[in-house]
């Protein structure tokens, strides 16, 4: 008999009104992986994410944890399943120990036991020093941090984390991964929302979500092949105008502006490349062309360009 | 149901309350700040009020009249007057709120033992204090008439006749000298309680929605019960602290009268106390907000325990729908146990059907918040 998946979904749905915000949701995440949903805002990630922890009804469908429904979810299941909401969840009038303390006690963490294991807590996320601080005094990444100790005081088997970096600096974010990492080491199933691609570039599989919908699923690696064609850098020394003259050779939206870099997305590259060069001489810009490898973006920025 | 999930969750809410001085504030400050106000400022009793006199006969008749008023601690003589207008003015700048005018053929009347009337002018703007006032004239005036009758009869050299033939004798029972303040302090005990209570729980469930702290929490095993019994008990410590406060100033400061037994006002208050708590936590659970919720809270529990339960307006004078009405307040019974065991030293021989309702209310309003809350997004 195969091993249960840590999460699995068939069909799920779910619907405000007139809206779908989840549709036709089939996921199945083995223990152990590091899963990341990626869309932009209002894709339907947090949705996805309050179904899977079981604190918001799917309008259809099932959802599993661990073999658990979801739906009806027992203190057992949710005693194993971690959850960090997007918006700070914790209470900014209670000090960093108290708030542990105080999540501790409700997962039922013996007394024996519970200070090492906050400390060990505050030690991995580098908060020791700021344990009598109240929560809500502490900074935006030292607050996610936080977050993250509290929804793992209990060492759940599947942890939830919905835009667990949005609005943190890049070292309290090297930080985060540093403890995700460590978390999958002990065979931790993680399921972390977000809207940073290359947050996704770090997971094992990926799902790429666009108006409730899975569009994709899969390794990076793989994900990237989904491009078709290749994909060309421009540099030019007038981007903003390159695109619009591009634009009307190129219909259909595969030119797209990367920082101060286009990207052109094309069936046959090298045939591409002729045409772009002789549309941007034309003009007067000068051009330097370079192949690269797809990135998890334009992966996104293609599947897009295919919806209706 | 889990002791230690209570547990935590009774410390965390109340380290909330120690480091939020708006809960200290509406705990312990608004409490303090009533139980003085009312027990001060809301007093029925009608004393010492001002009377002005123009005696027109101004004659030994006349004065004893004058004299008896002056001798009745309920009045208070301002200087005496010689016309119309200076009685006008006295009235209508409120100095006085009765004018006695003894005509000039007062004494004439009274020696010849026909009837005489003495007119008394009372200022309706203010109909509580004018009734009482006439009532307190008509006393003094009552008991002029009757010496002057047994003085009359003996003088005829008739059979002497002891005063009027038929005399009500009262006997006020439970609170001797009808102090108001008696009366009305046990029921603002009552009031105090419904209010705060209420107002204290309606915040807490709504605040966890707001802040975003209730998503993180239902997604933990906690439930709904330990919520709800976790929440209650750092705010029943309050509102027993508060009682103690209360039942120390009606001893200590208004010198009520506490005839029945103290462990009784406490069980009783311990009761409505957990009714009232579990009142504003249901509409915190409902509401999800803390302004609505707040509002809500102190318009179903400060008006109706304040207008509707007796404390200081007699029921028996309301409408009859609103009479019905009263029945589903509870404030209404806590008044009349607090009432009962101060003032008329009750025991649950007498109290057990409010008891009873109390007791059925919390139990009724507890379940219901435990049906109403889910722990779920919608």
């Amino acid at each position: 008999m195969p091993e249960t998946p840590a999460i699995r979904t068939e069909k799920l749905h779910k619907r405000f009104g007139e809206l779908s915000a989840v549709e036709e949701l089939n996921l199945e995440i083995p223990a152990g992986e590091l899963f990341g949903l990626v869309g932009s805002d209002g894709a339907g990630k947090s949705t996805t994410l309050r179904m899977l922890t079981g604190i918001m009804d799917p309008t259809a469908g099932e959802v599993r944890v661990l073999g658990g429904d979801m739906r009806r979810a027992d203190e057992a299941l949710r005693s194993k399943i971690g959850y960090m909401s997007q918006r700070f969840g914790l209470y900014p009038d209670l000090t960093v120990q108290e708030n542990l303390r105080f999540y501790a006690d409700i997962q039922m963490i013996p007394r024996r036991g519970r200070d090492a294991r906050i400390d060990e807590l505050l030690e991995f996320g580098k908060l020791t020093p700021f344990r009598d601080r109240p929560a809500g005094k502490l900074s935006g990444g030292m607050k996610q941090k936080l977050g993250l100790a509290c929804a793992l005081v209990h060492r759940p088997r599947v942890l939830f984390l919905d835009e667990p970096t949005n609005g943190v600096d890049p070292v309290s974010r090297r930080d985060f991964w540093r403890i995700l990492y460590g978390l999958l080491a002990e065979g931790v199933t993680v399921f972390v929302a977000t809207a940073y691609l290359d947050e996704a570039e770090r997971c094992g599989r990926v799902g790429l979500m666009h108006r409730g919908r899975l569009l994709a699923c899969d390794t990076p690696r793989n994900l990237k092949r989904m491009v078709k064609g290749g994909v060309l850098e421009l540099a030019t020394p007038d981007p903003r105008h390159a695109v619009r003259v591009l634009s009307g050779a190129f219909p259909g939206g595969s030119v797209v502006l990367f920082g101060e870099k286009l990207h052109l997305f094309a069936a046959d590259p090298g045939a591409a490349e002729s045409k772009a060069r002789s549309v941007l001489e034309a003009e007067g810009l000068e051009v330097a062309v370079r192949p690269v490898p797809p990135t998890l973006e334009d992966l996104l920025v293609s599947l897009l360009r295919e919806q209706p | 149901m889990k002791l230690k999930r209570v547990r935590a969750i009774a410390h965390k809410e109340f380290l909330h309350v120690l480091r939020d001085w708006r809960s200290l504030g509406i705990g312990i400050a608004i409490p303090v700040l009533m139980l003085f106000l009312f027990g001060y400022a809301l007093t029925l009793d009608v004393d010492r009020v001002p009377l002005v006199v123009w005696d027109q006969s101004a004659t030994p008749q006349s004065r004893t009249l004058v004299d008896a008023f002056n001798a009745s601690r309920y009045f208070t003589m301002l200087p005496a007057v010689a016309d119309y207008r200076e009685v006008e003015r006295a009235i209508a700048s409120r100095r006085a709120e009765i004018a006695l005018v003894i005509p000039v053929d007062f004494a004439g009347k009274v020696a010849a033992g026909r009837g005489a009337a003495v007119q008394a002018i009372l200022d309706g703007s203010d109909s509580n204090v004018a009734s009482f006032a006439l009532g307190y004239a008509e006393e003094v005036v009552g008991g002029y008439s009757q010496k002057v009758t047994v003085e009359l009869t003996r003088r005829l050299g008739l059979p002497a006749v002891s005063g009027a033939l038929l005399k009500v004798e009262p006997r006020v029972w439970f609170n001797t000298d009808m102090e108001s303040r008696n009366y009305i302090f046990p029921g603002l005990i009552a009031i105090v309680m419904m209010v705060i209570a209420a107002l204290l729980t309606s915040l807490t469930f709504a605040r966890e929605w707001e802040v975003g702290t209730m998503e993180q929490l239902i997604a933990t095993p906690v439930t709904g019960g330990e919520l709800i019994l976790g929440k209650l008990i750092p705010y029943f410590a309050i509102g027993m602290f508060d009682l103690v406060l209360s039942v120390l100033v009606a001893e200590f400061v208004f010198r009520i009268p506490m005839r029945g037994e103290l462990w009784l006002v406490f069980a009783s208050s311990s009761i409505f106390m957990v009714g009232a708590l579990s009142l504003g936590m249901l509409i915190s659970i409902v509401t999800k907000s803390q302004f609505l919720a707040s509002q809500i809270a102190l318009v179903a529990t400060m008006l109706p325990a304040f207008l509707l339960s007796g404390f200081v307006f007699p029921i028996a004078n309301m409408p009859y729908p609103i009479q019905v009405f009263t029945h589903i307040i509870t404030a209404r019974y806590f008044v009349v146990l607090l009432r009962g065991i101060y003032l008329k030293g009750l025991g649950l021989g007498h109290l057990y059907g409010e008891t009873l309702f109390l007791a059925a209310f919390a139990v009724l309003i507890l379940a219901l918040s435990h049906v109403k809350f889910k722990k779920k997004i919608v």
